[in-house]
């Protein structure tokens, strides 16, 4: 088989999204079954490719696959192609997109069955599995670009996906601008990178001469190379809702829930991370030490400040949504410690165990109706399904051995202990507080007794239901998959297999040795911590949560108003500050000076013209004394100043 | 080549007209046909070339067409297109089958406006294929009767004062190109564009005015129609009150004539002047670009809102002009493609959303996905394209543009300049998503109970524009090989190497 198949990991989820849209659509409306059906088939076919793919990759001795690029278009200076990038990195991200998605869709079916939109939905999904893999496939920037705003926009089609919600439409548009401020920069760096290369070819730009050239010229004090590095990373803090771009991925939960475990827990909001994976060498160059240091700091930061507000949601969907800002913090702690292995493994297991974990939430609403675990509870014996495999995959997050997260957070916690021990204690606090989120909702959500759901919330939703069932096994089967990945995936790297696969090296200590260690000893110990906490309030409840909220009250009020951000950004920086201060003043200098002015000329030859008109006034014996003052004073002129 | 096909294509909408005028036994129906078939068949004509010279089987060399027309003063009716124009004359054709399609409804005096609408195609072909400055500034003045016309009789809101407005301001302009032209003809004794080509003060034996003065009485013209900050704000009050059809062409193509005009007749006769005036241009795009960008936010009006967006999207074509490199050049002429297909969309949509719900108000408008599934989806994809988005023409032109200008030598500092522009892609992201979720999202309205969508004879020319957005997108080399052989494009950075800065 040749290389150029890999092309069809793209085209096939891209033709499913055709013939939906084209022709299932308009011709095959009452049948709306046949989408999801080839949706699937098309996404399956994928994930067999992509299997494919990682084993000829892991067999070739570069670990890379050759392909020739296809001219795209040609004007003066600049050439653009079309290319695959076929090595380890794209390999396991296609395997993690296509799994992942297949099992998606699978569950969709379910938990879709008679939307109205349900067309519309596969066609969404397959347009974004199959931008997702452009985006992953890329071998150059401006394509990667394209597929990274497609990304994007099928993000924003998925999120306002029931636009006729006031608050989905409007988280649609906020996660697309947010989102598009960070492009901005990555835009830049491209411009930044081409101009010194005349390429966009990713393994063209990430050579020492181009990294040397850049730093050898600065602008505002920093070097390019830095600014070029920083723009990426800027692009990768908006898709990957980073602070100080974080706000819009909470609010993006407006979207059907398989949308947010597909787009926004483990594929998209996961391709910053990959970006700057991709573009690693440009970060981890000795010149660019300021970069990498700056993907540390957001990355710890970010994890420890989303995790703060996890603390406090009351809608379980919002939990994930910090949890998932959280965890690609702690990716980007990975990345920025100088190991792409860490973050990227990390990144690999996040994406089932996340997945697992929205797709339980998406079971228990289907069964309750709200999203408010407040009016859940109890739902351990009325859905052990659904239990079970969310207690694997919140253990998988809180980092609990033997479960898939406890390896790679426990590979970035070495790497950050052994270069930035400041960072590290952040991330240490995040453990914590990791563990406890994610067992305060499952104690919320399965334990204490039923509080009611859709009813009790005075819902009235489409999958609104007085007496909670287990899921069907449509959205039970892809959950249980999920659930052996949460268990198993992190035990890819027991013996440094997935790191070796990414030209890095890991410490391993195998299986049952990973218990001896201090590191691994100290973060469990931090975890369980946060599991006995959360047990203490919520469930056994020795300790009062509302005495604690009291007791705290303006922390707790700080972080369940999210910091305030949201009013920082969007009433005060964008209503207050640009659209009723500059751009308003903007718009009355264009009314009443730029087009004042207009008007005023335009008046003042009418006027002008109304009083010489005066002039012409018809009368022989007026146009006659006119001509005499003229002559007498041509003839006074002369006289005076003649000759 | 013997057969005119320019002058063919040129003047058969002008003869519709005439048909139309002088046969009155002509029913509605029969004015209709007339004046779609005398715009289908210059399209076909058009596209026809453009297919001929992608195989090779002509030159453009073929097409040019040379007739004395006053010897007395050398001047000619010259005819001729190149990578250049041959886009603007495809999206004009195009443009203007379309708008016959977006008027078949039109209630009042139907004859006269098929025959203005028809001669107003004619003027502006003209504009885009004569290689004479008398022939162009004849028909740069001929493309205003019909606008005056169509604009004030079958306007609405406060139509007399935009019509008067548009054509003052544009006269103005005019007056002070026409001195420009003269005084270029006094000085070399020739209109022929193609011999003024890359005019050297250094070899001219004499002045009548600077060369740089004539470069600005061309520059103020073209900057007046194109438009740029500060002489933009007839444009929102004329595309405001003209009847939809009338706003597709004049966002469509008219605007063009300028940024056409620019490239042809700055760069391409007086690329030094246009190097020397480069960093204020650049400077003013930028302006345009964000400062239109930022009004447009502002706006309320469906119709205005896309009228402002026009100052802020053909700033980005200011930009790739004045960056004076093949490849911002191929992004600025690519851009104004672009910009007619999506903006000449959205214009059409506005008029069909109007029609339906008789509100134009976005602060009124909402929820219509439901009742008009059809024309909010194209909406999207319009308002899409406008903002740029990857797969749509908006990208390309935009990315083109970007590119160009950001690696060009000609201009100090213009790294800055085309970051700063960039910005724009944001607030336009801003006001297209806020504008689609005002007029399209949130629960359907009651008052818009039974308002239907888009018939089948009105989808014609919404989904031809989309598809055509779309194409351009996924495949900009279909014009991009095109426009970059234009010489005037192709050549630029070898003339502005003869003078070095």
């Amino acid at each position: 088989m040749t290389p150029g198949l890999a092309w069809l990991i793209f085209f096939l989820p891209l033709i499913s999204f055709g013939i939906i849209a084209l022709i299932l659509r308009p011709f095959f409306n009452d049948r709306p079954r046949l989408s999801g059906y080839l949706t699937i088939a098309s996404i399956a076919s994928s994930l067999g490719i992509s299997l494919w793919l990682l084993s000829t990759v892991a067999s070739e001795p570069g670990r890379r696959l050759v392909t020739e690029p296809v001219e795209w278009m040609s004007i003066g200076n600049l050439t653009v192609t079309m290319g695959l990038n076929l090595d380890a990195l794209t390999a396991i991200m296609a395997v993690v997109v296509t799994s992942v998605s297949l099992l998606v869709q699978f569950y969709s079916q379910a938990y879709m069955k008679d939307d109205p939109g349900y067309h519309r939905y596969f066609a969404f999904m397959s347009l974004f599995t199959a931008s997702m893999l452009g985006l992953i496939l890329a071998d150059n920037l401006l394509m990667l670009y394209a597929f990274w705003e497609l990304v994007g926009l099928c993000s924003y089609l998925l999120i306002g996906f029931w636009f006729h919600r006031p608050t989905a439409a409007a988280a649609a548009k906020k996660a697309f601008i947010v989102t598009r401020l960070g492009d901005f920069g990555f835009l830049m760096a491209i411009l930044l990178l081409y101009s010194q290369r005349h390429t966009f070819q990713i393994s063209e730009l990430l050579t020492n001469e181009t990294a040397v050239a850049l730093a050898g010229a600065s602008f505002l004090g920093m070097n390019l190379l830095i600014w070029a590095a920083l723009g990426i990373f800027s692009g990768a803090v908006g898709k990957s809702a980073q602070f100080p771009l974080h706000t819009w991925l909470p609010d993006a939960m407006e979207g059907p829930t398989p949308v947010s475990a597909l787009i926004h827990a483990a594929t998209m909001v996961a391709a910053g991370v990959y970006l700057v994976a991709r573009m690693f060498p440009l970060f981890h160059h000795p010149e660019a030490e300021a970069a990498l240091t700056a993907v540390a700091v957001v990355g710890a930061f970010t994890a420890l400040f989303a995790a703060t507000m996890g603390v406090v949601a009351n809608d379980i969907k919002r939990v994930m949504a910090y949890s998932t800002i959280s965890q690609l913090g702690y990716m980007m702690l990975g990345l920025g410690t100088g190991s792409l292995a860490a973050g990227i493994f990390h990144l690999f297991n996040h994406a089932f165990f996340k997945a697992l974990l929205f797709l339980s939430a998406g079971s228990v609403n289907h069964a309750t109706g709200p999203f408010v675990m407040r009016y859940m509870g109890g739902l351990r014996r009325l859905m052990p399904w659904t239990f079970s495999v969310m207690l694997v995959a919140g253990l998988s997050l809180a980092g609990i051995w033997p479960f898939s997260g406890f390896w790679s957070k426990d590979e970035v916690l070495a790497h950050a202990l052994k270069e930035r021990p400041i960072l590290f204690v952040l991330a240490m606090v995040t453990v914590f507080l990791t563990a406890f989120y994610i067992m305060r909702a499952m104690f919320m959500t399965f334990g204490g007794t039923y509080r009611g759901g859709a009813e009790a919330a005075g819902e009235h939703g489409a999958h609104k239901a007085t007496h909670p069932h287990e899921s069907p096994w449509v959205m039970l089967g892809p959950m249980l998959i999920l659930a052996g990945l949460a268990i198993m995936s992190g035990w890819f790297n027991l013996e440094g297999r997935f790191s070796a696969f990414l030209g890095e090296e890991a410490e391993t200590h195998g299986f049952f040795g990973s218990l001896g260690q201090p590191l691994a000893l100290g973060s469990l110990a931090v975890a369980a911590g946060g599991i006995l906490l959360a047990y203490a309030m919520y469930s056994a409840r020795w300790i009062k949560p509302e005495a604690v909220g009291r007791a705290l009250a303006p922390l707790y009020t700080l972080t369940s108003r999210k910091y305030y951000f949201d009013e920082l950004y969007e009433k005060i920086f964008v209503v207050r500050f640009l659209l009723n201060g500059v751009f308003a003043v903007l718009q009355f200098f264009d009314s009443y000076v730029v087009d004042g002015i207009v008007n005023v000329v335009g008046w003042l030859s009418l006027t002008l013209g109304r009083g010489l008109r005066r002039l012409q006034m018809g009368q022989v014996q007026g146009y006659g004394l006119a001509i005499f003052l003229g002559v007498l004073a041509i003839m006074g002129a002369f006289y005076m100043w003649g000759r | 080549m013997n057969f005119p096909i320019l002058s063919i294509i040129l003047l058969l909408p002008a003869v519709g007209a005439a048909i139309i005028i002088a046969f009155p036994w002509l029913q509605l129906r029969g004015i209709r046909m007339v004046a779609l078939a005398f715009t289908l068949v210059p399209l076909a004509l058009a596209l026809t070339l453009y297919i001929l010279w992608s195989t090779g089987d002509i030159g453009f060399a073929d097409l040019e067409e040379k007739r004395q027309w006053i010897p007395s003063i050398n001047a000619f009716y010259h005819l001729g297109v190149d990578g250049l124009s041959l886009p603007m004359v495809l999206l004009t054709t195009l443009l203007g089958s379309l708008a016959v399609l977006v008027s078949w409804k039109v209630p009042t005096r139907q004859r006269e406006y098929f025959a203005w609408l028809l001669v107003l195609e004619t003027g502006i072909l003209g504009v885009f294929t004569s290689l004479d400055l008398l022939l162009f500034f004849l028909f740069w003045e001929v493309e205003l009767i019909p606008m005056y016309m169509l604009i004030s009789i079958w306007g609405t809101g406060r139509r007399e004062y935009s019509a008067i407005k548009f054509v003052t301001y544009t006269l103005l302009g005019s007056a002070l190109m026409l001195t420009g032209i003269l005084a270029l003809y006094f000085s070399t004794g020739s209109f022929s564009m193609l011999e003024l080509a890359n005019l050297s003060s250094a070899s001219l034996t004499r002045q009548v005015l600077p060369l740089s003065t004539i470069f600005l009485l061309i520059f103020a013209a073209f900057a007046i129609k194109l438009p740029m900050f500060p002489f933009h704000t007839w444009l929102p009050d004329a595309h405001t009150d003209a009847p939809t059809a009338v706003s597709v062409i004049l966002a469509g193509v008219l605007l063009k004539m300028g940024g056409y005009g620019m490239i042809r007749i700055l760069v391409g006769i007086f690329p030094q002047q246009a190097r020397d005036f480069a960093p204020l241009a650049v400077a003013l795009a930028v302006v345009s670009v964000l400062y239109g960008a930022a009004v447009t936010l502002r706006q309320t009006d469906l119709k205005r809102l896309i009228a402002y967006s026009s100052v802020s999207h053909m700033g980005y074509v200011l930009l790739g002009i004045f960056a004076l490199t093949p490849t911002s050049l191929t992004g600025a002429t690519l851009q104004m493609f672009s910009h007619g297909l999506v903006t000449g969309l959205l214009f059409a949509l506005v008029g069909l959303v109007y029609d339906k719900s008789h509100e134009r108000d976005l602060r009124r408008l909402g929820g219509l996905a439901r009742q008009m599934p059809i024309i909010a989806v194209v909406f999207s994809v319009a308002g899409l394209a406008s903002l740029g988005l990857p797969g749509t023409s908006g990208f390309a032109a935009e990315f083109t543009t970007f590119v160009g200008s950001f690696t060009s030598p000609n201009v100090d500092d213009i790294k800055i300049y085309t970051l700063l522009g960039m910005l724009g892609i944001v607030v336009t992201a801003g006001y297209i998503l806020w504008m689609l979720q005002r007029a399209f999202y949130g629960p359907p309205q009651e008052k818009f109970g039974d308002v239907p969508d888009a018939s089948l004879l009105e989808r014609v020319p919404i989904f031809t524009l989309m598809v055509a957005a779309v194409l351009v997108g996924v495949l900009p080399m279909l014009l991009t090989d095109v426009i970059r052989e234009a010489p005037v494009i192709a050549r630029v950075g070898d003339v502005l190497a003869l003078w070095p800065r």
